[in-house]
């Protein structure tokens, strides 16, 4: 299994379309750091609104690195899963296509190991994407920004965090997003047992999850009740609950704490149950089918 | 105190009995072994939805044999080969290899096992050698640079290692798939039409390499082809199969015994002719029945006995044709005159 795992992951890592995803991230990230590097204040007036008319609002402070990592995580984790799904959809369709599917499984090793190295793969290819975000958009933000409270604006109020509790509401964050994108990903693969080329499965995973979260957004009661809450899609920001804090009687900020952590740990559970949905189905539908490519 | 002599001697008597018992049951495998098929198909059917690939299938191949699978495109060969190799299960019957049930025992069949099917379809984006690489790893071989290296050396490769395989012709494809089938060291090697693409040079080599693997290597090798020519220089038995059904299977030598001969006779209404010769001492001879003809086995010398015969049973032969090459026998038992007719016009 070990030995099935690393050819995956070599083939993954040669194949040229792998490094789109590394690619496109650096260049997103890289281009809202420039923005705000020259531009920040306004951007912060524009989300701060009405506020910023009745507070004196300290811009080179909350221009910090943690604040920049924040708003690019904003920005970005809504568009990533479309990066995801270019390799996740590509693992057993991609192989159909080339015609290689069928040399792997005429080898002495079960479907099922075969399709869970490829799984395992593709969440090992996910969890990279995402430390490879972590690494810009925390890390390069922190050197060219510097560090300072974070302050992230609620729908009526300021959440102030303290600098020295942010890094691990940041590594929690991350934790959470991978397995949000990896619950793209066994869509993804899932998709990819049914069909003979790529294209099909990353179409379908990025229609479903436009479909899905175009649902999640709208604010209709039917939906919030019947629909919204078992679409994963509502369940993939989640990881924003980590930045929320428990307040006092007297409304003030608790550090160290979450204000919704079973919340959160239900969302991540659904997730959770999304994938082993997802990759048991893939794994049941390729043990039976023929391979005809 | 002594024991009797007796007694010491049933229990020499005994342990030669016991000793000679494993000899003789190792002996028996080991026979077994060496006669054994290294395939056995028993009743084996495909069904697509509505399409039936493959019919009632049975054929064995025994060790060494260069086994000819031949048919048409579309006679079921490759839907064959493949629930041989486990890649489409079959709707019924049984596949044994190497004495083994393929359900029960597929990871240790399929370790001495190498095959190319179709079109030898490797990862482009990787050199000949990581291919290699990837292939003996999943066939669980502890691999050496060299062994590899001697690999793609046997096939004319050695010098191209590095290139990618986008780069390659289909020649060389198809030498890399066969160094990909062999790195394992396999008994069996099943190659599904591996001449299909290649030049003429390709494919005399194609046929060396087989005849090379089974004279010299001792392998099992099953072949898929419908070149009924390449066929004819290299197999040693011979299956012939169209719409999925097995049409008749045999030595080459008995297929294609000089002492016997097939006939074609042209006749207008085909279905009459074989009721009417299946109630006469013909009937063990007729071998197919098609719309506008029928297709006889028999011995040269009795071949104006039959024409008298068939004459003084009042069956009209517009057409009277001995078949002399196994091509065109092959053509007579799957009824397909009419394509190569309206070719050759």
């Amino acid at each position: 299994m070990w030995q099935l795992l690393q050819i995956e992951l070599f083939k993954i890592f040669r194949k040229p379309r792998t490094y789109i995803s590394f690619g496109a991230i650096a260049a997103m990230v890289i281009i809202v750091q420039i923005a705000l590097k020259f531009d920040g204040q306004s951007y912060i007036e524009f989300i701060l609104g009405s506020l910023k008319e009745t507070l004196d609002i300290p811009y080179a402070t909350i221009l910090n690195g943690y604040f920049v990592c924040f708003i690019i995580l904003n920005l970005l984790l809504i568009h990533i899963p479309l990066l995801i799904a270019l390799v996740a959809g590509d693992e057993v369709a991609g192989e159909a296509n080339m015609g290689t599917l069928r040399l792997l499984v005429s080898k002495p090793v079960s479907r099922t190991e075969l399709m869970l190295a490829k799984f395992f793969a593709t969440v090992i290819y996910t969890a990279l994407v995402l430390a490879w975000m972590a690494f810009l958009s925390l890390v390069l933000s922190i050197f060219i920004f510097g560090t300072n409270d974070l302050i992230v604006a609620r729908s009526n109020t300021l959440e102030i965090i303290n600098r020295s509790d942010i890094m691990w509401r940041y590594l929690a964050a991350f934790a959470y997003a991978t397995v949000a994108l990896t619950t793209v990903a066994a869509l993804a693969f899932m998709l990819s047992v049914f069909a003979e080329n790529s294209i099909g499965p990353i179409v379908s995973t990025i229609s479903i999850v436009i479909v899905f979260t175009i649902l999640s957004e709208m604010q209709i009661p039917l939906y919030d009740r019947t629909v919204k809450p078992y679409l994963f899609t509502s369940h993939m920001l989640g990881w924003k609950g980590f930045f929320y804090l428990k307040a006092d009687a007297e409304g003030v900020s608790i550090p160290g704490t979450v204000e919704n952590l079973p919340a959160v740990m239900r969302s991540m559970s659904i997730l959770l149950g999304y994938i082993v949905l997802f990759a048991g189905s893939a794994i049941v539908v390729f043990k039976k089918k023929d391979i005809l490519s | 105190m002594h024991r009797p002599l007796a007694a010491r001697g049933d229990k020499i008597l005994l342990l030669l009995t016991a000793v000679v018992h494993r000899l003789s049951a190792r002996v028996l495998i080991y026979m077994y072994c060496l006669i054994m098929n290294v395939i056995n198909v028993s009743h084996l059917s495909k069904q697509f939805r509505d399409i039936n690939a493959v019919t009632d299938l049975s054929f064995s191949v025994q060790e060494a044999d260069v086994y000819g699978f031949l048919g048409q495109n579309g006679a079921g060969k490759s839907t064959t080969i493949r629930m041989l190799l486990t890649l489409i299960s079959p709707s019924e019957g049984e596949i044994e290899l190497f004495g083994m049930n393929l359900r029960s025992h597929r990871k240790e069949i399929l370790r001495q096992v190498g095959a190319v099917i179709e079109r030898p379809d490797l990862y482009k984006y990787l050199s000949a050698y990581e291919n290699l690489l990837l292939f003996a790893k999943m066939s669980g071989m502890r691999i050496r640079r060299k062994q590899l290296m001697d690999q793609l050396e046997m096939v004319g490769l050695a010098d191209r290692a590095d290139s990618k395989v986008r780069t390659y012709s289909q020649g060389m494809k198809q030498r890399l798939g066969i160094a990909i089938a062999l790195v394992h060291n396999p008994r069996l090697v099943i190659l599904d039409e591996p001449v299909n693409g290649l030049d003429p040079q390709g494919i005399a080599d194609m046929r060396n390499l087989i005849l090379h693997l089974s004279r010299h290597l001792k392998k099992t090798v099953l072949v898929s082809s419908h070149l009924l020519n390449e066929m004819e220089q290299i197999a040693t038995r011979m299956l012939i199969i169209d719409k999925g059904k097995k049409i008749i299977e045999g030595s080459v030598s008995e297929l294609f015994n000089p002492a016997k001969t097939i006939v074609e006779a042209a006749t207008t209404d085909a279905a009459t002719a074989a009721e009417i010769i299946s109630k006469g001492p013909w009937a063990s001879h007729l071998k197919h029945v098609h719309a506008d003809h029928l297709v006889f086995e028999l011995h040269k010398n009795q071949l104006s006995d039959l024409l008298k015969d068939l004459g003084v049973m009042n069956i009209a032969i517009t057409a009277f044709t001995p078949v002399n090459s196994l091509e065109k026998y092959f053509l007579s038992l799957t009824g397909t005159n009419q394509h190569v007719a309206a070719f050759a016009n």
